[in-house]
């Protein structure tokens, strides 16, 4: 049994320590809202948070997380999370929707620690976070508007 | 903003559905349909005379005035849900705080795609445009009923009773009502058989900023996706298919997939050989250890390349003619000018963000359901039910939110569902299914945008005027063999190899347009915008290679050919006025403008796109487009959906192809074939025609002009002249 706190609460994972966080948090913990994309980092549609810092799901082993504290698209919170979801909404950033826990958990990343992003500074962060829809255009202006609104 | 959500999950009544307006918990339940063949006159006018209300059920007002409104289409990210519901509340004056909505069950009679006939399904951008009439006389049946309701509650006239926002009121009397007020008293009421529609001028919500009714769910992890689904003591099970389209399995050694801690079972099925596991890692682990043997007797085995080859050998010999005028060969032969040109287009993924998957669960009666992100409910239905050797009425699906799809989902097989039925059918359905199809699965799986050839050949007389065209295409038929073939292939020729290039829009005195159906064993599929996605690219960047033969401005020697395509004109007209197009310019050193315009499923667009282009490397600043869709139901989504087929077909400009060699596909993930990424993405301006005329689509239409647009822009940056796609840059220098 490997403990696994998420969204402030500890759980008790009956898995392989090799098992992707990804599919511990899918398939065991039921926490849907993080998504599989390609499973090998080329997406980010399973990003999540270890103590804050972005990194993606498919790539982390669950028996490699010991207390870190995982956030994920359904427990982020904050004055940050807020306003980028608030940004994201006014907006309708969505189209398909399925990439954005992805983008909202590294859209955050970035604003935690750089409240007033340039184009560049987005291009870097968000560059790991594909979305077929397309809906790039909207994504930068919701992280802009969200800063404005954290300013 | 407006809080919307989705209802709870989708699992409608039947019962609550028949009749033309019944009671159902408190509910009033109102709905018709239209007769497919009178869709076009319907599609004319609000005349119902001859159509007898249908138990067809579009909205549900539920006492709390909640509005639900039934979405017969899957939603995979164009919007059509907001759209949808918001023709309906406008009609209907309903509060948008209060608007639901939920996803249809399968019924071909209640709820099929007047587009298809008797088929429910999405596709061909279509939802808005057959939805049109129909939801806004749903919409306007139950409001006429709460106001008779609210008549006959008051004992005043009906036409003293006026409707806003959710609220019922006789001025003179001072009385009002919620609709959760009236509803059930409402459903009581005689359904109107020809309830009077808006003026377009009444519009509250049509045409205005409304916002998604998804955005709150897809921002904060609640929306379910049918990978999403959960269904207690579900399998995951994961398929070893065979490398190569149409092998086999030969023999199957499957001992150490078994001993994977979580694998339950291992089943061969036609289509592979599945493994099922308590959870999707463990079924992924299962079938790296599978040992299977494959018969390739019957399977494609060659590679893209010599498939490419047959193609172009081909493309030597005169194909069926799709359309012709006059003696086109003989008008170019008398030219001052002849131009030809090759244009090859690879296989396309569609690779939707959620990969493919479904889920189905025998109830103890017998019965199946099926989560998944249907697109072709009919068809699915009926196919699952096949495979499960049951009648169609034992199926019952539940359409989830569809994390994309491009064409992908409706499959005239249905081939996932068809695999998860028969997983279920091979273990006797003890445990509910949910079939996944890993990225690579997905991507190598084939149903690919077919290999295209183009070959054209036109004369110019000696003041640029075209004299004849020629255009000869090959590609695999995506219809032959298919549901759809009756429907679309006329005389072996199928209307979505050529659509956009025997049917165009400019005036040549002669042309001949001819096309081969490939023959080859990969699967192949529409993939948005279809055809478009390539005779665009041969129409748009050979009409701009004509116009610099001839010296001419190429918007202005387009709209000398358009003159029978005042539409398309005008949106072109505001694309290149908006762009700043100006002829006179000099272009600045290594960045160019060029543009395209196309017509397609009904809608026109224009796009100018400006490129900066040198050294083997191409970056779009910026494309501003222009779109005329009819009456634009949520200009927001409008232009959501043309900056969205931006991204999403930029990739395909730039790199994306799907190879095979020796039969098996080389790109399995989005290393590989990689999308386009935020650093690339260019700023998207969109400009909406204004218009009166009855809407149609745009999920697709945004796409077919990208590529010509850039190509064209790289010409005017460069002086070179790239056609096939993805374009190849390499020998790409600066002017």
């Amino acid at each position: 049994m490997l403990k696994l706190t998420v969204n402030g609460v500890s759980h008790e994972v009956d898995a392989d320590p090799e098992m992707p966080l990804l599919w511990a948090l899918r398939d065991h913990l039921n926490q849907t809202g993080t998504k599989y994309g390609c499973g090998i980092a080329q997406c980010g549609a399973c990003t999540v948070h270890l103590d804050g810092q972005p990194v993606r799901a498919c790539q982390t082993r669950i028996g490699d997380i010991g207390t870190a504290k995982i956030t994920t698209i359904e427990g982020v919170s904050g004055k940050v999370a807020e306003a980028v979801r608030t940004a994201w909404r006014g907006l309708d950033v969505v189209q398909c929707g399925y990439c954005q826990s992805g983008q909202i958990m590294s859209a955050i990343g970035l604003l935690s620690e750089n409240p007033k992003p340039t184009d560049a500074d987005i291009d870097g962060a968000m560059d790991g976070n594909v979305c077929r829809c397309g809906t790039y255009q909207r994504i930068r202006a919701a992280i802009h508007e969200a800063a404005r609104t954290l300013a | 903003m407006l809080k919307v959500r989705q209802a709870t999950p989708p699992v409608p009544s039947r019962r609550a559905f028949l009749g033309g307006a019944t009671v159902a918990a408190g509910a009033l339940v109102i709905g018709f349909t239209l007769d497919p063949a009178k869709f076009a006159q319907a599609a004319a006018g609000p005349d119902l005379s001859g159509l007898p209300p249908m138990p067809n059920a579009f909205v549900r007002i539920a006492a709390d005035d909640t509005v639900t409104v039934v979405i017969k289409h899957l939603d995979m990210g164009q919007g059509n849900t907001t759209g949808l519901a918001t023709i309906l509340a406008d009609e209907l004056d309903a509060d948008w705080a209060t608007i639901r909505t939920t996803f249809a069950p399968a019924d071909a009679t209640l709820y099929n795609n007047f587009a298809f006939g008797p088929v429910q399904g999405t596709g061909g951008s279509t939802a808005i445009a057959n939805s049109w009439v129909q939801l806004r006389k749903a919409g306007a049946a139950a409001r006429a009923m709460l106001v008779a309701a609210a008549a006959e509650r008051w004992k005043v006239p009906a036409s003293e009773i006026t409707v806003e926002s959710g609220t019922v009121r006789h001025a003179a009397s001072s009385r009002q009502a919620r609709f959760g007020e009236l509803a059930e008293a409402a459903a009581a009421q005689p359904v109107p058989k020809e309830p009077r529609l808006k003026e377009a001028s009444a519009f509250t919500l049509i045409g205005k900023k409304v916002p998604r009714v998804d955005s709150a769910a897809k921002t904060d992890g609640t929306a379910i996706y049918s990978l999403d689904i959960r269904r207690p003591g579900q399998l995951t099970a994961v398929v070893a298919h065979s490398p190569r389209f149409g092998g086999t399995v030969k023999s199957v050694d499957d001992k150490a997939a078994r001993a994977v801690a979580g694998v339950v079972d291992v089943v061969t099925i036609p289509t592979g050989v599945a493994v099922l596991a308590k959870d999707t890692w463990s079924a992924m682990k299962g079938r790296d250890a599978l040992k299977v043997t494959w018969d390739d007797s019957a399977a494609e085995t060659r590679s893209s390349d010599a498939i490419l080859a047959d193609h172009r050998k081909r493309l030597e010999t005169p194909g069926l003619v799709a359309s012709k005028k006059g003696d086109a060969a003989n008008a170019i032969a008398g030219s001052a000018k002849v131009l030809e040109a090759e244009f090859t287009f690879p296989y396309l993924a569609h690779a939707a963000m959620e990969p493919l998957n479904a889920t189905i669960e025998k109830a103890s009666d017998g019965t199946y359901d099926v989560f998944a992100g249907c697109q072709l409910q009919t068809i699915e239905q009926a196919v699952v039910a096949a495979n499960l050797g049951v009648t169609t009425d034992k199926v019952r699906l539940h359409t989830q939110w569809a994390g994309g799809s491009f064409g992908r989902r409706a499959t005239p097989s249905a081939d996932y569902f068809a695999e998860t039925a028969s997983i279920v059918r091979a273990t006797g359905g003890k445990a509910p299914i949910h079939l996944v199809w890993t990225r690579e699965d997905d991507m190598a799986g084939g149903f690919y945008r077919p290999m295209v050839v183009h070959r054209l050949r036109a004369g110019l007389d000696a003041k640029g005027g075209i004299t004849g065209w020629e255009h000869r295409t090959i590609g695999k038929s995506i219809m032959i063999g298919t549901a759809f073939e009756t429907m679309i292939v006329k005389e072996g020729i199928d209307a979505t190899t050529v659509e956009g290039a025997s049917d165009t829009p400019y005036a040549l005195p002669a042309y001949r347009f001819e096309v081969h159906n490939a023959r080859e064993g990969v699967p192949v599929l529409w993939w948005r915008s279809v055809g478009h996605t390539h005779t665009a690219q041969a129409m748009e960047v050979f009409i701009d290679e004509l116009a610099h033969a001839a010296g001419a401005d190429p918007v202005a020697y387009r709209l000398g050919l358009l003159g029978g395509a005042p539409r398309l004109s005008a949106t072109l007209k505001l694309a290149a006025e908006k762009a700043g197009w100006d002829p006179k310019k000099a272009a600045d050193k290594n960045r160019g403008l060029g543009v395209a315009a196309h017509e397609s499923f009904g809608s026109y667009v224009a796009m100018v796109a400006d490129v900066t282009a040198e050294d083997a490397k191409v970056k779009v600043n910026r494309i501003v487009a222009a779109v005329d869709v009819g009456v634009a139901v949520n200009p927001d989504v409008i232009r959501a959906q043309v900056e969205g087929a931006v991204g999403f077909a930029l990739s395909s400009v730039l790199r994306n192809k799907i190879t095979l060699k020796d039969g098996v596909v080389q790109e399995k993930n989005f290393d590989a074939y990689e999308p386009t990424r935020m650093s690339e993405m260019p700023v998207v301006e969109v400009h909406i025609v204004p218009s009166t005329a009855a809407p149609t689509g745009i999920g697709e239409p945004g796409v077919p002009v990208i590529a010509p647009a850039i190509s064209n822009a790289i010409f005017a940056a460069t002086g070179q002249r790239l056609r096939s796609l993805p374009l190849d840059l390499s020998g790409l220098k600066g002017a």
